[in-house]
């Protein structure tokens, strides 16, 4: 079992590292498809099935959209940069990591190990499934107990459709003149 | 604790992306990345070992559920997160109409 988690989140990293590494667009959008598949099958391991599908799909659009956007422009990645550039790229992403690395093990000293998780906010959500009268305790959340998140969420996704469809649809300074 | 860091691990490589590279698509795609180590993380730390997913089955009585919290913030997150890449997307479609390049080194130095 988390064997299996193990494999997937390693081939989701060699993924990810050859996606950022591809000199050709279209195969670093491919196998940035690896991290998001690899992700459907993770959910699906950690017995969260709703995520699996929404992951799916989500996943799905996200290529399409990418794979769109690199038909219509260009799939050439740029040329390498000096090795000058390369180091000074190098010792900023250490910095950052170090950084990174010190607050992330503060943040998980407190919780527990993998496996080991106590549910504590949700056991009321679970002891009154039997309000919301819904089967899946995941959809009663979001849909019952937590409604008003999710009304928030159908606002960031307005919002984010009206930015699209205004970006895409305003012509640019160039063509006006 | 090796899948926690190994989560870890995923953010920053796309947190590399973001920092290093200077392909626009290529920035979009560490910012796509992060969120999906993100969202793994949080259901990695929801998850009880030999719980089942969170459905109500009247047949199977099971004994423990893993944590349906995280799963439903998470639900909430993937969709913003499908919302905030396309949006991305559609910016750098209007800023290679505009350059004709990805490269934001040269994207910044027209400005005006």
């Amino acid at each position: 079992m988390e064997v299996y988690l193990l494999i997937l989140l390693v081939l989701m990293i060699l993924g990810s590292l050859y996606s950022l590494h591809a000199r050709d667009l279209l195969s670093a959008v491919i196998s940035y498809g690896i991290v998001g598949f690899g992700l459907v099958l993770s959910f699906l391991f950690l017995q969260a099935p709703d995520l699996a599908i929404v992951q799916v799909v989500v996943e799905v659009i996200t290529l399409i959209i990418m794979i769109a956007v690199i038909k219509n422009t260009s799939r050439e990645e740029l040329p390498r940069q000096t090795n000058y550039k390369i180091a000074i790229n190098f010792i900023i992403i250490l910095i950052f990591a170090v950084v990174f690395f010190y607050i992330f093990n503060r943040m998980t000293g407190m919780l527990s190990e993998f496996g080991d998780h106590f549910t504590r906010m949700a056991t009321p959500y679970i002891e009154g499934s039997g309000k919301t009268g819904s089967a899946n305790l995941v959809t009663g959340i979001v849909f019952d107990f937590r409604a008003y998140d999710t009304l928030g969420e159908a606002t960031v996704l307005f919002t984010a459709v009206i930015g699209v469809l205004t970006i895409l649809r305003i012509k640019g300074r160039k063509k006006e003149e | 604790m090796i899948l926690f860091i190994l989560c870890f691990v995923l953010f920053l490589i796309g947190l590399y992306g973001v920092v290093t590279k200077r392909n626009l698509i290529k920035i979009i795609i560490s910012i796509a990345i992060m969120e999906y180590s993100i969202n793994l993380f949080f259901i990695l730390i929801g998850y009880i070992k030999g719980a089942t997913a969170p459905i109500i089955n009247d047949e199977v009585q099971a004994a423990v559920f893993v944590d349906p919290l995280p799963q439903a913030m998470i639900l909430t997150a993937i969709v913003i997160g499908l919302a905030t890449t396309a949006l991305l997307l559609a910016i750098a479609i209007r800023l290679y109409r505009k350059y004709g390049t990805f490269d934001i080194r040269k994207i910044n130095s027209l400005k005006g």
